[in-house]
């Protein structure tokens, strides 16, 4: 099937089956290899974009149903090679240990500050509920993220 | 994970939708997908076509009637609820959203997808029962029956939604009494035990993960359902979360506790 999906800005038109998944074409079709492949069951979250603004799980979404909609990865936060302050923040927290989470973690918190620039800690960590850490690091990614709340 | 081969339709309307799925018996609804893109990876569930019913304008939404009666439409997914002003008519019912899974399958889960796949270990089929939900079920041709929700759940797996059909929408009765408890696997995790309550009068509660289909009982008080559990001969399922025993036990307690939140509002 015909697809045309915006990603960080740029419209992409692909031929597309319709059995594979949203993460598989953004990584294998796009080369996009930001968003991560962790558990591919929908639990861990590091596939997490963001669909017309809405957080989702690319693994349990259909590349096909993404057709006329903008993605947004985490290819797609720095500008210019400037990170965003909220990278900065994970950086200067060591809110990463082995990173694999990472990009998951960012579109959560991303689309946590943009709804809502004022999380409390009970909000942060409700909003990164579906992102796992393999590592455990949760502390650091939760003052990180509280440290860019306004 | 790549998934069997699949053909993909997404329908215009629920017209077009029903027509789709009655012409194909491998044709398949696919609402949120948060529970059936899983199950197709694992070959649980194989369908020959997926009828994609995200972008029905028709199914989405919440409507709050001059009586208090909230009619939902089933692809109004769980984040839509629990920020939905008119939702708060019944509070209990984005109180128990907010404790689905996490944020990006709230996003994405529907209300309809819930009920139709009726895991018994789901929130929201015995918060439907307790709640005197009513589910409308529309067929391809034009017809539409409405079903009550005791009436709606008939196995694992399996409602009154027969092939070819579709749940449009759920309406739910005024009220504010109500209560819902769960032991689960983690914060917001997966339900080990659950039960969701109400009281008008009587109680009435809803036992979920005990049985293929929600438990309904009813009660003079909330006194009374340790024995009203007990009379009603459960025998859980025993899996690696909990013995069928201990299932039991948490019935009578969760049942419990939700009538005591009821009954306190």
């Amino acid at each position: 099937m015909d697809v045309t999906v915006t990603v960080n800005g740029t419209s992409y038109e692909r031929d597309v089956e319709p059995r594979k998944l949203l993460i598989h074409f953004l990584r294998d079709d796009l080369d996009l290899t930001g968003s991560h492949v962790g558990c591919d069951t929908g639990n861990c979250g590091a596939c997490s974009v963001l669909l017309d603004g809405v957080l989702v799980k690319s693994c349990m979404l259909l590349a096909v149903q993404a057709d006329g909609a903008s993605v947004e990865t985490v290819e797609g936060l720095s500008q210019e090679g400037e990170l965003t302050p909220l990278q900065q923040s994970f950086n200067e927290h060591h809110a990463l240990q082995c990173g694999y989470c990472t990009p998951g973690m960012l579109m959560s918190a991303t689309a946590l500050l943009r709804d809502n620039p004022s999380p409390g800690d009970d909000e942060i960590r409700k909003a990164l509920q579906g992102n796992i850490c393999r590592c455990t690091g949760y502390w650091n990614i939760v003052e990180a993220v509280k440290a860019v709340a306004k | 994970m790549l998934l069997r081969e699949v053909e993909y339709a997404k329908p215009g309307s629920v017209a077009e939708a029903l027509e789709l799925l009655a012409a194909d018996d491998g044709a398949r609804a696919l609402a949120g997908g948060q529970t059936l893109i899983n199950v197709m990876k694992a070959r649980a569930a194989s369908p020959d076509k997926l009828v994609d019913l995200n972008g029905l304008e028709e199914l989405r939404g919440i409507e709050l009637a001059a009586d208090g009666t909230l009619t939902i439409g089933a692809m109004t997914t769980y984040s839509e609820l629990v920020a939905s002003a008119e939702a708060k008519a019944r509070p209990i019912l984005g109180e128990v959203c907010a404790t689905i899974a996490d944020v990006q399958v709230r996003n994405r889960g529907t209300i309809g997808g819930n009920v139709c796949s009726n895991d018994p270990t789901n929130h929201l089929p015995p918060l439907m029962v307790a709640v005197g939900a009513r589910m409308t079920i529309a067929t391809a041709g034009g017809g539409e029956h409405e079903v009550p929700a005791e009436e709606f759940f008939l196995g694992v797996y399996l409602t009154a939604v027969g092939p070819g059909e579709l749940l449009t929408r759920i309406s739910i009765p005024a009220g504010k009494k109500d209560g819902f408890a769960a032991v689960t696997l983690g914060a917001d995790g997966t339900c080990i035990c659950n039960a969701a309550a109400t009281v008008n009068g009587s109680v009435r509660v809803a036992l979920g993960c005990v049985d293929a289909v929600p438990v309904l009982l009813e009660t003079g008080s909330p006194d009374e359902i340790p024995e009203a559990v007990r009379a009603a001969n459960l025998e859980p399922p025993s899996d690696v979360h909990a013995s069928s025993d201990y299932r039991k036990h948490l019935a009578a307690v969760l049942a419990t506790r939700a009538a005591q939140e009821a009954g306190a509002r």
